[in-house]
């Protein structure tokens, strides 16, 4: 489902060009379960942010669903983003002045759903994260681990074949952290693809496939 | 993202800086007040000066001496370099097609001295159709008779303030008075007409145009008043009085002046105060204008991790652009109806407490002044907006 080939992104810092990714290949299938791990400055992040198309390679190719996604412009890159893939990250980047129903409809807001549309699948959101009880909660009035299942309840509403997944445990405690973990390894139990970057060996060592990145370029990549 | 979403989603940004909205939307509010103030002011003004001027009729050409390509012919008579108009060429225009009446007018001040007490006012030399053509009507008594234009009897006919001056509430009517020393017989009091621009009609007493020129020691009429039927054409009218006047003077030494062409032009003196008025008050809401522009841009840095998950949600740039551009207008617009609901409410407190002042709420500036503020928020609401489309996503939720 994902085809990475060749993959490069510099940095230009200074005058020196940093290689964040040096020629990296990699093939991710459907309903795979791939952790990345690797020291920080290794390309991890970077090559996250290009999964997720938020941005995109200085050369090599990216073919998501066999479609390459070199030559779209923004407004497709948004559309895919939208359909295909759910972002989870470490700061939970909710929406502060919004409820959890409201900070979970949003990407269907964005893509021009009905609120009427809108409501069930909220619902059934909330319910796959065990948060139903706390529909009308504002970021401030959840705890860590509940406000990253509102988050993950966001990434998933637009049912996504991906789940993109930042540190995701990064703020949190370890029996949150592990529950968020549970609750990802669930969803790719369910049929999603999931992807998590982390540093953390006891979250990066669940997954059933583990790559391991340094200075751009796969070291380790055991399946 | 439907309208509806997309104006909830400003609503609920900004109502969460209530404040800091609430003091931007005021920056737009106090501009739209000025604007809806001052324009109320000319507006009420423009209103007030036309009803002073139209009170007279609008089928009023007047003729005055010496000829200017601007208003102010009065000014080359004071200078003497034409003809004097005559009471022959206010006779002779009464001929002219289409007009009714003709009055010529001369004016001072004198002396007037009756029943013991004496009053120094204004003195008008006029014909007999003064009151008709100037829609000015007598109370008491007659006017001055039509007959005997070139030797008038010594007839005066006293404006209502003069009679109440000089006689109190007595009828005067077949008493002798002075004016500038000569005696006159009343023979009627006219109507209160108060005070047109300034100038008090009651406060004057009327005499035949000929008694007026030796009293002053003119020989020539300041103005004729040329009234005509209103079914004509001024253009007709006009050409007419031209051709008799330059039959009779051999040359066009005078100034043909329309109740129209006096309309429009203090219109157009009108309008441009109240424009200039509305320019004004466009300052204080480009100054809004300024606190949206600041505001904005403070939320495009504070919001700028919104923005990014914005993105990585699917937002394209134009979603992004148009949230910030959404809550700038709303902002504005927010303002701007504020500033016409206090505006509105401060004109009809002054009008309730000071009835004299001619105020007029004025419908289109309102609707302009709110047009100006939501295209100022538009304004103010570009370039954040813009810079806000164009962050780069991974940038923008790296941001904390």
């Amino acid at each position: 489902m994902i085809k990475l080939e060749g993959l490069c992104r510099d940095f230009q810092v200074g005058d020196q060009v940093v290689h964040a990714l040096d020629h990296l290949d990699l093939v991710i299938r459907q309903r795979e379960y791939v952790s990345i791990m690797g020291p920080s400055g290794s390309g991890k992040s970077t090559l996250l942010n290009i999964l997720g198309l938020l941005d995109s390679p200085s050369a090599g190719n990216y073919w998501l669903d066999d479609i390459s996604t070199a030559s779209m412009q923004d407004d497709e890159l948004a559309s895919v983003r939208q359909k295909k893939i759910g972002f989870v990250f470490q700061s939970f980047h909710l929406v502060p002045r919004m409820n959890a129903v409201e900070n979970i409809e949003l990407p269907m807001v964005l893509a021009g759903l009905l609120p009427a549309d809108r409501r069930d699948k909220v619902a059934a959101a909330l319910e796959r994260v065990g948060l139903t009880n706390r529909a009308d909660h504002r970021p401030d009035q959840l705890s860590g681990g509940e406000r990253q299942r509102v988050a993950i309840a966001r990434a998933i509403v637009m049912q996504p074949m991906i789940l993109l997944a930042d540190e995701p445990t990064g703020n949190l405690d370890r029996q949150s952290g592990e529950e968020i973990v549970d609750l990802m390894e669930n969803l790719n139990n369910q049929g999603l693809t999931l992807i998590v970057v982390t540093h953390d060996p006891a979250i990066g060592n669940r997954a059933q496939r583990k790559v391991r990145i340094e200075d751009g370029r796969i070291k380790i990549d055991i399946q | 993202m439907i309208s509806a979403d997309l104006i909830r989603f400003t609503l609920s940004s900004a109502s969460s800086h209530r404040l800091r909205s609430g003091l931007t939307a005021l920056g737009i509010g106090i501009g739209v007040t000025a604007v809806v103030l001052l324009t109320s002011i000319g507006e009420g003004l423009q209103q007030y000066l036309l009803r002073e001027f139209t009170q007279f009729g609008t089928n009023i050409i007047s003729v005055s001496p010496g000829k200017a390509s601007t208003f102010g012919g009065s000014m080359a008579a004071a200078f003497n370099t034409t003809r004097p108009l005559s009471l022959g060429d206010a006779e002779a225009l009464s001929r002219v097609p289409f007009v009714t009446h003709t009055v010529g007018t001369v004016q001072g001040n004198a002396e007037v001295e009756g029943n013991g007490r004496s009053r120094r006012t204004m003195v008008s030399g006029t014909g007999p159709y003064m009151p008709r053509v100037w829609s000015f009507a007598v109370a008491l008594g007659e006017y001055l008779p039509a007959d005997e234009q070139s030797a008038p009897r010594p007839f005066v006919v006293l404006g209502s303030k003069v009679h109440a001056e000089l006689f109190a509430a007595a009828n005067p009517l077949g008493k002798w008075i002075r004016v500038g020393g000569s005696r006159f017989r009343v023979i009627g009091v006219m109507e209160s007409k108060g005070t047109v621009l300034g100038f008090d009609m009651d406060d004057a007493v009327y005499i035949p145009v000929l008694r007026a020129f030796e009293l002053f020691n003119k020989d020539g009429l300041v103005e004729i008043g040329v009234q005509y039927e209103e079914s004509a054409s001024v253009e007709e009218v006009v050409a007419g009085i031209r051709r008799m006047m330059i039959a009779r003077h051999g040359g066009e030494d005078f100034t043909i002046t329309t109740q129209q062409q006096m309309l429009e032009v203090l219109g157009s003196v009108l309008n441009i105060v109240t424009i200039a008025v509305a320019g004004l008050g466009g300052i204080s809401l480009l100054v809004g204008g300024v606190g949206i522009f600041t505001i904005m841009t403070i939320a495009v840095r504070e919001r700028t991790s919104e923005i990014g998950l914005l993105r990585s949600l699917g937002a394209v740039r134009r979603d992004v652009r148009d949230i910030f551009l959404g809550e700038s207008i709303m902002l504005a617009a927010f303002g701007g109806i504020s500033g016409l609901l206090v505006g509105g409410l401060i004109v009809e407190i002054t009008k309730v407490l000071v009835p004299a002042l001619p105020l007029s709420y004025s419908i289109p500036y309102a609707i302009a002044a709110e047009t100006v503020a939501i295209l100022i928020g538009l304004i103010a609401g570009v370039l954040p907006a813009r810079k806000a489309a164009n962050l780069n996503p991974v940038d923008a939720l790296r941001t904390e």
